[in-house]
């Protein structure tokens, strides 16, 4: 049950990846990222709901996802897809609602071997605010712990 | 209070392989420019570059000693950003979780249990 752990990469000053392995063929992780039945199920934060508000599957369309969090909070984050590569690649980029113009471009790219898929998002920023803004922006969810994460920051910085 | 400039110029130095590699290094003590040069095929200017962007970054301080001036790791700048990364990196592994759930139970459901 137990997945490898994830690796991050800090590929440039506005430039960041993440990395795991999946135990499915990349079809099943792309339907997971294109199905709008499906997205839902993973993108949010496990405390709060996702909702599909739009969900146009092509390219230049659009997408928007309203989380609800447990107290009845509500935010939105939209965004459009900008490449379609079944089962390999998307490309789309995503703005938080009530920061608007500040866009973050992800990419998602998915190998295959040996029937387990290799996942790698890389989310690029427009500018220095914008990637320091992405993660204030909603994405506090998480409780703060406290240990040390310099430990871990160069742990990463060894691979 | 995280300021961007910080962030950004610690960023930029962490954006090179070597550099962090360096840093790696000095988290497990002082060391010289020889030292730090040892492990890579690189000329001790080529070392002594990367170490002038670190200590630009204010990521190392070097000592006085005229002989071998140690490096130290100064952890404060890279405490920010770690905690910027520690962010991003809880904000997808919580996603990649629930994925690796969803796939699991999508990969079941065509199974008899």
């Amino acid at each position: 049950m137990t997945e490898r752990p994830s690796t991050l990469k800090i590929l440039s000053d506005l430039e960041i990846s993440m990395t795991r392995e999946f135990d499915a063929p990349r079809e099943l992780v792309y339907r997971a990222f294109t199905d709008p039945e499906l997205v839902p199920q993973w993108w949010g934060l496990r405390a709060s709901t996702t909702i599909v508000d739009q969900f146009d599957l092509r390219v230049g369309g659009a997408w928007r996802f309203i989380q609800r969090m447990p107290d009845g909070t509500e935010f939105a984050f939209r965004g459009e897809f900008l490449e379609l590569v079944p089962p390999s690649k998307v490309t789309q980029t995503f703005e938080f609602e009530p920061m608007p113009g500040h866009i973050t471009q992800d990419t998602m790219e998915l190998t295959e071997t040996n029937g387990k898929t290799l996942l790698t998002v890389t989310s690029k920023f427009q500018s220095i605010e914008d990637r320091d803004g992405m993660l204030q922006s909603g994405m506090e969810g998480g409780a703060n712990e406290s240990y040390d994460r310099l430990a871990e920051l160069l742990e990463t910085l060894k691979s | 209070m995280v300021t961007s400039h910080q962030l950004d110029v610690t960023f930029s130095a962490l954006a090179d392989p070597t550099r962090r590699a360096i840093l790696a290094r000095l988290s497990n003590g002082e060391a010289s420019v020889t030292e730090l040069a040892e492990p890579f095929q690189m000329s001790l200017p080529a070392v002594s570059k990367h170490l002038k962007v670190l200590e630009k970054a204010g990521l190392i301080t070097r000592g006085r000693e005229a002989q071998w001036r140690p490096c130290r790791l100064q952890p404060e700048p890279l405490r920010e950003a770690a905690d910027w990364i520690e962010q991003y990196r809880r904000l997808w592994d919580e996603r990649f979780d629930n994925l690796g759930e969803l796939l699991r139970k999508l990969q079941g459901q065509g199974e008899t249990k």
